[in-house]
């Protein structure tokens, strides 16, 4: 059992969870991944660790009630356990060498681009990040990107907060106005990262998107979660979930992952009527 | 005077037609009298040639004859010296080409019944049984054992029994490998492998669950944490592909990934989250017990049409002929000599088709078997909308990208000699991480050939 010390709603959909594993805390580094499951009769569903303790022990998830299963973990309390929570799984980020990154983050997105900014701001890069959100009541992690990063730029699809737009339009704003990223990281929406994968593309800049697949042993043994990347099968789970946007068929990934979305919405109606919201993310 | 039948006691079983709907049992045991009257049909041979066949040495005629005497408990006790898993090999070992085999009684008519014993044995202990097994003298010796499924069980109960403190690291959720997540509840009932799994434990062996080693932990930090010795029984790893066109669209599965939700997920109890498809008609790529397995399994999920797509004839096919038998009998169809070429998606990108050419068998190959050869232009659509690939693995980079000094074959699979021995010192491994997918009992053997020679190892320090 895997302990909750604290939390915090960081806007009405998406939680930030501390959890008690100090052997995961030991070994976590930014973009891998953690598998939990919350009861004996629940999935087990990938989430990236946004951020970890090794003194204290501890690992961080920030995530947003989409399914069931984020939406019984989001229920959870500080003092309550988790039955299961299982990593550092998945390959670490590549994030030496860089000089002049920008990190794209769309809504909860944001928490997971968040490790790899700041261990790039630490290694002494220079880092733009740029942070999209459908509005300003749902914006996250604000002043923690400031800290992060020598700009924030924030954009919301309506215009209530920072720019009028979408991560892309302000990503090409900065591209046209000479600015030499040597790496882009893009997390978020899998629409998102296609879209940003198609800005940079014509520039030749080298962009990691963070993939989350639906998985289930998170080890490589079943293939759920298995992308095409330049052509090749590979599995999110043991040769990610970091991949080059550039070779990455979102379109296919994008398929992949809607294939229980209609049984979940049919189930949900059917027992609970939760109130079950089906958008990918914020 | 033994009996002369020259057939088995036939074993009950479930009516195809109604267990095709449901997940309990296919078989159904034997009766004490059943038992009894099977057990004298064994000649109780001097030279014990089915011992032989048996990877795990289970004293066979010794058990057979307390079997005959209705002295059950004490036939278990017998089993129990040699074999931790006696229910699960009961009923998963491919006896008839193993300790059945070998069976004289096979020369004239049908071998004894070695596996249905061994099983109704097994049952009769835990259904009767309320004895605890004593917990051997710690010899204050560390094992770390990593994998919780039939090698790394028994590894880690040979090794208790000689008074090892020994750790199993299991990856998932919950121990037992492909005896939980792969072979379904209706072949292999899950309360008897967790009542076995038990039972192990009680011999003082601990099971953390949720360990992947190779993340959490590397085989150096094992060692530094005090383990003297390390097994590996990691299993087979990942699901192979076809490289054909369509094998990303919704509704295709690798053979694990459907078996693991049906299985240790629980997909088909409604008690239980886990989704899995809604599907009409399957098509099940391979001809190997795990394909048999998948087929049967959707065809309880409520899939009208299960068909068995094989490359080769019925005579090559690897699944053993009791769960050929049983597929046919539950309503599978089988295609063989058909071979896909490609998955074809609808709108959404969902399977509607699966597209096979027809083969025919030309000269054997490496394998001995004949090899299949397209007969050009016969290309047929199979209308499904579900697709599993059930055509093998390859081994799992975790911990041989993760550990300095462990030698991998070409395949990727650990290499250990005939003792289990890898080229690191201190480190043996066995089972499917080292033959690639093979079978439970073979694994079994391997893990106890393992704890010999840890137990060996750790004397010589």
């Amino acid at each position: 059992m895997y302990k909750i010390i604290s939390k915090k709603q960081l806007n009405s959909v998406v939680t930030l969870l501390e959890v008690e594993a100090p052997m995961i805390a030991k070994k976590a580094k930014a973009g891998q991944f953690i598998i939990f499951r919350v009861d004996e009769f629940g999935e087990r569903i990938p989430l990236t660790i946004a951020d970890f303790d090794r003194e204290k022990g501890t690992i961080t998830v920030i995530f947003q009630g989409v399914g069931k299963s984020t939406k019984m973990l989001a229920a959870m309390e500080p003092g309550d356990s988790i039955l299961d929570f299982v990593g550092p799984l998945g390959k670490a980020s590549e994030l030496e060498g860089y000089k002049k990154v920008c990190v794209v983050g769309g809504g909860v997105g944001c928490a997971i681009a968040y490790p790899s900014a700041k261990a790039l701001f630490n290694n002494g890069a220079e880092v733009d990040i740029i942070a999209g959100f459908r509005n300003k009541d749902i914006v996250i992690l604000e002043e923690e990107m400031k800290a992060v990063s020598n700009r924030l730029f924030l954009t919301t699809d309506d215009g209530s907060y920072g720019l009028k737009g979408f991560v892309t339009n302000q990503l090409q704003e900065l591209i046209d106005a000479g600015n030499k990223y040597d790496l882009v990281i893009a997390i978020g929406p899998l629409i998102m990262m296609k879209m940003v994968a198609a800005v940079t593309k014509p520039y030749g800049i080298k962009t990691f998107v963070s993939l989350n697949p639906i998985m289930i042993d998170g080890t490589g043994m079943c293939g759920g979660c298995r992308v095409t990347v330049g052509g090749e099968i590979r599995f999110a789970c043991v040769h990610g979930p970091e991949f080059d946007g550039h070779q990455v068929d979102f379109d296919e990934l994008m398929r992949r992952n809607t294939v229980y979305k209609k049984q979940e919405i049919a189930e949900s109606e059917h027992i609970c009527r939760i109130g079950l919201e089906v958008k990918e993310d914020a | 005077m033994p009996n002369m039948s020259l057939k088995k006691v036939p074993m009950p079983e479930q009516d195809p037609d109604i267990r095709n709907k449901n997940f309990s049992e296919v078989s159904l045991g034997y009766t004490p009298e059943m038992a009894m009257e099977e057990a004298t049909r064994c000649l109780n041979c001097k030279n014990k040639p089915c011992v032989a066949g048996c990877p795990v040495c289970v004293k066979i005629p010794e058990f057979i004859v307390k079997v005959a005497a209705g002295e059950f408990e004490e036939a278990f006790d017998i089993i129990k010296t040699t074999n931790c898993l006696p229910a699960v090999c009961g009923r998963v070992c491919p006896q008839e080409s193993q300790c059945e085999e070998k069976c004289i009684r096979a020369i004239k008519g049908e071998s004894v019944g070695i596996g249905r014993l061994e099983r109704f044995v097994a049952d009769y202990h835990m259904e009767h049984s309320k004895a605890v097994p004593s917990v051997p003298a710690p010899n204050g010796h560390k094992v770390a054992v990593i994998g919780a499924g039939p090698a790394g069980l028994t590894c880690a109960s040979d090794l208790a029994l000689l008074g090892y403190q020994v750790t199993i690291f299991e990856a998932f959720h919950k121990p037992g490998g492909v005896l939980v997540y792969g072979i379904p509840e209706f072949r292999l009932p899950k309360a008897l492998v967790t009542q076995e799994i038990e039972n192990v434990k009680a011999l003082g062996v601990e099971i953390m669950t949720n360990m992947v080693i190779g993340k959490i932990l590397s085989i150096d930090e094992l060692f530094d944490d005090g383990y003297e010795a390390v097994f590996i029984g990691s299993g087979a790893g990942l699901p192979t592909f076809m490289n054909i066109p369509g094998e990303s669209l919704v509704g295709v599965y690798s053979a694990n990934e459907y078996l693991t939700r049906a299985n240790l997920m629980k997909a088909y109890d409604n008690q239980y989250d886990t989704p899995i498809r809604n599907s009409k008609a399957v098509a099940v790529v391979g001809g190997g017990n795990v394909a048999m397995d998948a087929a049967r399994t959707a065809k309880r999920l409520g899939a009208g049409k299960v068909y068995i797509v094989y490359r080769r004839s019925e005579v090559e096919m690897p699944a053993r002929l009791e769960e050929v038998h049983h597929a046919k009998e539950e309503g599978i169809l089988f295609k063989n000599l058909n071979n896909p070429v490609g998955i074809i998606g609808g709108e959404n990108g969902e399977v509607v088709g699966m597209e096979c050419v027809e083969m025919n068998l030309g000269e054997p190959d490496a394998s001995g078997r004949r090899r299949p050869i397209e007969k050009k232009g016969s290309n047929f659509v199979l209308d499904v909308d579900t697709v599993i690939i059930a055509i093998g693995t390859s081994p799992n980079p975790l911990i041989r990208s993760t550990t300095t000094g462990l030698e991998a074959n070409k395949w990727g699979c650990i290499v250990a000699d005939d003792k289990m021995a890898t080229s690191r010192k201190g480190v043996y491994a066995g089972g499917d991480t080292v033959t690639g997918a093979a079978t439970v009992i073979l694994a079994m053997g391997a893990g106890k050939t393992a704890a010999a020679s840890i137990d060996e190892y750790i004397r010589s320090l």
